[in-house]
């Protein structure tokens, strides 16, 4: 299957997501992250979810999950956007086992909680930290910011 | 006295004619025993740990020094070398460690990561700035990123003679 044919077949089953081509990407809302993810599992066999993470743009945040695709050679970003004063999304760690660790590190970074996630812990923080170093509001006693560069100005 | 020479040690016992009674300070014969035995902790945080390694092995041969006996137990080490990138998750870890020592016991901060941070200075959320800043006392910083195997050589050799030409060494406990 080519990459066109994934995306046709996508576009077929959901007509209102939308699709970035570079990379092969799908922008979709987070109510249907779960429809989609399975979907994206059993029919176009992307059985490989090799990273889950964040990004933070201060006014959303948003959530992307790299899956591959091994029958096919193809990967995909698949994206989507939480809302800063709901940062809940639903897990897929039972339908990708690799992203219950993936989602706990995004968890310990960025704060997402993840609904129904086995075993919702900090993964490489210590325990007590209360916030999350990733976002770009984090503050922290002994937190040295890099000084300006003036860069190649003139 | 040819024959002294080549025993190490000599040049703090007095051997009366006829070889059969030595005299020396005992004071000096434990200094002198204390740095020919530091015994290190195998404790490598990052790759200064692989210095370490390259160290101990027989390229380098730390053995001739008398310090390449790495114990995987804090209570038989005289010696921490922090080799590598101290995190706040390890920094408990690693007093604790310091704490199980017995004394008389030295720390060695090798690389930069373990001096002041280093590489992770700025930006880091993580990694602490220095061993120092855990309340571990340092005896000897061997700076380097990281430093070669001949650093760490000189820098047992430095703390052989630190410990030669110390005072009595005052226990913590004491201090209170």
């Amino acid at each position: 299957m080519q990459n066109s044919e994934c995306f046709q077949k996508i576009k077929n089953k959901f007509p209102d997501i939308s699709i970035e081509e570079q990379p092969n990407g799908l922008v979709i809302p987070k109510a249907s992250l779960l429809e989609v993810a399975v979907f994206l599992k059993n029919e176009i066999s992307f059985e490989n979810c090799h990273c889950v993470t964040a990004v933070d743009r201060k006014d959303k945040m948003e959530l992307v999950y790299l899956l591959y695709s091994t029958p096919n050679h193809f990967m995909l970003t698949l994206k989507t956007f939480v809302a800063l004063d709901d940062l809940t999304v639903e897990t897929v760690s039972g339908l990708w086992r690799s992203a219950d660790w993936l989602e706990r590190e995004t968890f310990d970074l960025f704060g997402i909680k993840f609904l129904n996630h086995p075993d919702l812990r900090r993964i490489m923080n210590p325990d007590n930290w209360t916030d999350f170093p990733l976002r770009k509001d984090f503050k922290m006693e002994g937190f040295i910011p890099r000084p300006q560069s003036p860069g190649l100005k003139g | 006295m040819a024959i002294n020479e080549t025993i190490p040690g000599s040049h703090i016992i007095e051997t009366f004619p006829g070889g059969e009674i030595v005299l020396a300070k005992s004071e000096e014969v434990m200094k002198w025993a204390k740095g020919s035995s530091l015994w290190p902790l195998t404790f490598g945080l990052s790759c200064c740990a692989i210095e370490m390694m390259a160290t101990g092995a027989s390229h380098f041969d730390i053995d001739r020094l008398g310090s390449g006996v790495f114990r995987g137990s804090p209570r038989q080490c005289d010696l921490m070398i922090i080799a590598g990138t101290v995190c706040v998750k390890m920094g408990d870890c690693l007093k604790k460690l310091y704490e199980q020592m017995p004394e008389p016991k030295y720390v060695i901060a090798m690389g930069n990561c373990a001096i002041g941070g280093g590489l992770f200075y700025y930006d880091s959320y993580s990694v602490v700035k220095g061993v120092e800043k855990l309340g571990v006392p340092v005896d000897l910083y061997v700076s380097g990123c990281p430093p070669r195997p001949e650093d760490l050589l000189h820098g047992i050799m430095k703390l052989q003679e630190k410990i030669k030409n110390a005072k009595q060494r005052v226990l913590p406990k004491d201090k209170e």
